[in-house]
């Protein structure tokens, strides 16, 4: 069967994500669920913009009051490095280099977790300070839209460390670095998503 | 899953239903799931009808009259129409441009069992404390405040078949731009492909925002969030901007594949090309186009400003026009074309009148100052009845008629089908073309009940006379399915004799792996070019026999929906029973263990030896 | 599903070299992409701590933050090579739709 053929550096193919049929389709697949994405993280960010800092009668939080740029700006580097590293993934697998591949997959995930991290301390200072998510329409639109980023966030690394485990034993092959490509176009989405977030959310939200 | 036939115990077809990944089964089930939804969408209506039948009737009370319209609403948009249409693309799309399935035959399987679970879940309010009432629009400044847990069955309900939908529609965009076969470039796809196509990418839009509405609503409900909360800073506006972002949209996700079907019939059925294939190509994108800019159209009396109202009006009327070029390419396709009217020609025929009546209703609505006039009276009731209706279930028993004996190898009967037209037809008219006057004289919509002596009795009682006549239709309609497969006789390819694209020129019944060869398309009706050119075979092949990659059954999708399922009583009872929380875990961790068990297996599918297809020749599962 | 017709070619060892060195190269564009995202981040963040009026930095780092997703896309994620212009085409419809919604939600969501 055609997935068993072992490949060599030499025989891989240059595009191994759209070698057969199986792969176009997750490709293209992939793409337009992207596409649909961008629509609902969208809509997130048209609700949390009509709903920033609204609240009850005479509430304390707003938007210059809550956030911290010097956080934001260091969950924003391990993000966007996190995004570097996993092109460096996808180009150990174009030269069919799998340790490359499981190597720079595990760095992209230990950034992640760092971002993880971080933004669990952020929302926990929120929370303990008095914003929690049912404290109004304002708290409860930048919970929903950045923890939704977040929820992408928990999903992607759970999808990578998923696919470095399975593809231990197996190695590269066409099917499996398909696998590896659609995961790392997602965390590059996500990376996108953070780009407006920090911009519009935190930065625009400090902004006198 | 051999090639070879074999008698199957009940058990094991069962369970070759539960697993089955094949578009030409899964098309069956949607069409057998959303018939079920459509009698139960029917039998909701006639209640309805009963109860407006006369004045100060108490055959229903109010709250019960708020319940069953709201599900009336929602299970035929949601659970009836698309799925059913849903049906027709899975069973004729792969096969019409000469593909051996779609691309994620899996995702299938799944789309599928999503809608199903949410469809159940939904209407399992009936029996646990009561049925949304909010309407099926639900706007959040009703919905918040609704008690018991109607609305929260909605929101969940329509969240799990959404995501399905959402799947069906990726599925069917990579299927076409990927699986067309050589030859088949754009330009050259039919019709109803073409609409599939735009109807996926408005659903790839479309239902995003509609998945964050109920999210938000599901928060407000069940998890404490103030979106919609004018106290604590929310905004229920921001429900009706989502909604009808989504809602629009919708109305085409419906009418779109109509159009598809109604222009494959016009063709077939007047023996001619169909008439300006390119422009009803672009009017179909320039639709699907525009569906995205007008949403607010539903929102003119929400007192949006006149900017927005102005600006919004224009771009309503602007999709006049794409609608019209298409009616006018419809008249002109059976214009000297030697007719023959068949049922489905005869539901075609009678889509004419009663669609440009619903546009024509269309375009008075989007004069923003009439609309204020209009707007939540009987009138809009005549205005989407006539659309929808006249329009999208005109499309679904058409489509009914001219692809069972694709679907089924058998023919329903042209007599019933005939009557069951006239009935369905005249009851439609009856039932809905009064109901414009009884808006203009001021009857509001979304009332269970109306005073005596307003002018409205008569008007009221005809058209629930209406309603008893298209239930006669339909039921004449159960009696010929009934009987077709009863009697059961095969008629093999193109029965209608006048078929133009591919899926006519496959063998019946159509082989599991579809095409042996994958054909080569020579044109615009490349069947009908091969019969012209006195092909027997019906096709031209691209590549010589060889092995077929087929996709591994999987009860992996069932099991995927069923964790949903489980895990939305948890979310309904949450903060109210203790088990709430448990269940909600529970029925996520289902679904994420039988993701992790899909990526952590490889499935390759498996391959059908190119001499087990020598010697295959029909299509006996 | 299609047919498989796998044909496993063996690159020789010139054409081998020149696509490890072509990826190379590529990858060293991947890097200077980093770093102008990593600038352009930094820029962003610096004149919003600078304090300077909202009527400026708005529009400056809204626009930095448009540079810095289409490098994202076509470079990360590969949309400036060939074969990709089905998913430009959907996801800047999708762009398009949702700054539509956007922009309704700023001006027609009102109290
Ligand atoms: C020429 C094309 C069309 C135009 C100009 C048009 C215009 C409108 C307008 C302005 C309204 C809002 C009326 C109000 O609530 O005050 C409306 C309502 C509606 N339309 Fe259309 N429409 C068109 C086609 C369609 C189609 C093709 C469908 C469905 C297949 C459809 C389904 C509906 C539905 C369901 C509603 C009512 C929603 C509700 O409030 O519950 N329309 N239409
Ligand atoms: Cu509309």
């Amino acid at each position: 069967m055609a997935e068993e053929v072992k490949y060599t550096p030499q025989t891989w193919p240059e595009h191994p994500e759209t070698a057969n049929l199986e792969g176009k389709n997750k490709f293209l697949g992939f793409w337009l669920f992207l596409g649909g994405e961008t629509v609902l993280f969208a809509s997130l960010f048209a609700t949390y913009l009509a709903l920033k800092n609204k609240g009850p009668e005479g509430m304390e939080f707003t938007t210059q009051s809550l956030f911290e740029l010097p956080l934001v700006f260091v969950m924003t580097m391990l993000l966007l490095t996190s995004s570097l590293t996993s092109v460096y993934a996808m180009y150990h697998m174009k030269n069919f280099n799998f340790r490359g591949v499981q190597t720079w997959m595990a760095i992209t995930v230990l950034l992640g977790f760092g971002f993880l991290a971080l933004e669990i301390y952020e929302f926990y200072h929120y929370v303990h300070i008095g914003f929690t998510y049912s404290q109004s329409a304002f708290s409860s639109s930048f919970f929903t839209l950045v923890g939704t980023h977040g929820l992408h966030v928990v999903i992607g690394l759970g999808w990578i460390i998923l696919l470095m485990l399975r593809n231990a034993k197996r190695g590269l092959s066409i099917y499996t670095a398909q696998k590896y490509y659609t995961a790392s176009l997602y965390w590059h989405f996500i990376d996108v998503v953070w780009v407006f977030i920090f911009t519009v959310v935190y930065l625009m939200g400090v902004m006198s | 899953m051999s090639a070879i036939a074999q008698k199957k115990g009940f058990g094991s077809a069962l369970w070759d239903w539960l697993t089955t990944v094949d578009h030409k089964k899964i098309a069956i089930l949607y069409l057998a799931s959303g018939g079920f939804f459509f009698v139960v969408g029917g039998i909701e209506a006639m209640l309805i009808r009963i109860q407006l039948a006369v004045p100060d009737n108490s055959f229903l009370s109010a709250g019960l009259y708020n319940e069953i319209l709201t599900m009336h609403g929602t299970t035929m948009i949601f659970l009836a129409a698309m799925p059913i249409l849903f049906g027709y693309m899975n069973a004729v799309v792969p096969l019409q441009i000469g593909a051996r399935d779609v691309a994620f035959p899996f995702l299938n399987s799944l789309g599928f069992w999503l809608f199903f679970f949410g469809g159940i879940f939904l209407n399992l309010s009936w029996f646990m404390g009561g049925a949304p009432d909010a309407g099926w629009t639900s706007y959040a400044s009703l919905s918040l405040y609704s008690p018991g847990h109607g609305i929260d069955f909605y929101a969940l309900g329509l969240q799990i078949s959404g995501a399905g939908t959402y799947i069906a529609g990726i599925n069917f965009l990579v299927t076409i731009i990927n699986m067309r076969a050589p030859g088949m470039t754009y330009m050259r796809m039919p019709l109803f492909t073409w609409t599939t196509f735009v109807a996926s990418a408005l659903i790839l839009f479309a239902f995003p925002p509609l998945t964050i509405g109920l999210f938000f609503l599901i928060f407000d409900r069940m998890f404490g969030a103030n979106f919609f909360d004018h106290t604590m800073g929310g905004n229920t506006i921001i429900w009706e901007h989502l909604f009808w972002i989504f809602g629009h949209p919708e109305v085409y996700i419906l009418i779109l594949p109509a159009f598809g079907i109604f222009s494959e019939i016009f063709a077939i059925f007047s023996r001619k090309r169909l008439f300006g294939y390119s422009a009803m190509v672009f009017a179909t994108v320039l639709i699907g186009f525009l569906g995205f800019m007008v949403w607010a159209h539903h929102m003119f009396t929400v007192g949006l400003g006149p900017t927005a109202n102005a600006i919004f009006a224009v771009a309503t009327m602007a999709i006049a026009v794409p609608t019209g070029v298409k009616i006018f390419n419809w008249l002109l396709t059976i214009w000297g074309g030697s007719i023959k009217v068949t049922t489905p020609m005869l539901y075609a025929l009678g889509f004419i009148p009663s669609f440009v009546a619903g546009g024509v209703t269309g375009v008075m609505q989007a004069a923003a100052p009439l609309d204020y006039q209009l707007h939540d009276s009987y009138f809009i009731v005549a205005h989407f009845h006539y659309v929808i209706v006249g329009g999208v279930v005109l499309a679904i028993l058409a489509g009914l008629h001219l692809y069972w004996p694709l679907m089924f190898n058998t023919m329903l009967s042209e007599k019933l089908g005939k009557i069951t037209f006239w009935f369905f037809f005249l009851g439609f008219h009856a039932t809905f073309f009064i109901q414009h006057f009884l808006g203009l004289m001021g009857m509001p919509r979304r009332v269970y009940t109306f005073i005596e002596g307003q002018g409205w009795d008569l008007f009221n009682f005809i058209s629930s006379m209406g309603a008893i006549l298209m239930a006669i239709g339909v039921i004449v309609l159960v009696i010929n399915i009934v009987m077709t497969t009863v009697k059961n006789v095969p008629v093999g390819n193109d029965p209608w004799k006048d078929g133009r694209t591919l899926e006519w020129a496959i063998p019946q019944p159509v082989p599991f792996y579809n095409f042996k060869r994958t054909p080569l398309v020579r044109g615009l009706d490349t069947f009908w070019i091969e019969k012209q050119e006195g092909n027997k075979e019906g096709m031209s092949y691209a590549e010589p026999l060889s092995d077929i990659h087929m996709p591994n059954n999987s009860f992996i999708p069932f099991v995927m929906s069923l964790g949903l399922f489980i895990a939305a009583f948890g979310a309904l009872y949450n903060g109210e029973k203790a088990w709430a929380v448990p269940v909600l875990v529970i029925g996520l961790g289902i679904t994420l263990a039988s993701m992790a068990t899909r990526s952590l297996k490889d499935d390759h599918g498996y391959h059908i030896h190119k001499e087990d297809l020598m010697d295959h020749k029909g299509g006996n599962y | 599903m299609g047919h498989d017709t796998h044909v496993v070619v063996a690159k020789n060892k010139t054409q081998y070299e020149y696509a490890r060195r072509k990826r190379s190269q590529t990858m060293q564009m991947q890097v200077v992409t980093f770093a102008i995202m990593i600038f352009l981040t930094f820029i962003a963040f610096a004149a919003v701590a600078a304090g300077m009026s909202a009527y400026y930095v708005g529009p400056v780092i809204l626009l930095l933050a448009a540079i810095q997703v289409v490098l994202q896309l076509y470079y990360f994620m590969h949309m400036s090579e060939k074969g990709h212009n089905m998913p430009a085409f959907f996801l800047y419809s999708g762009a398009l739709f949702g700054f539509t919604f956007v922009i309704t939600f700023l001006t027609i969501v009102w109290w």
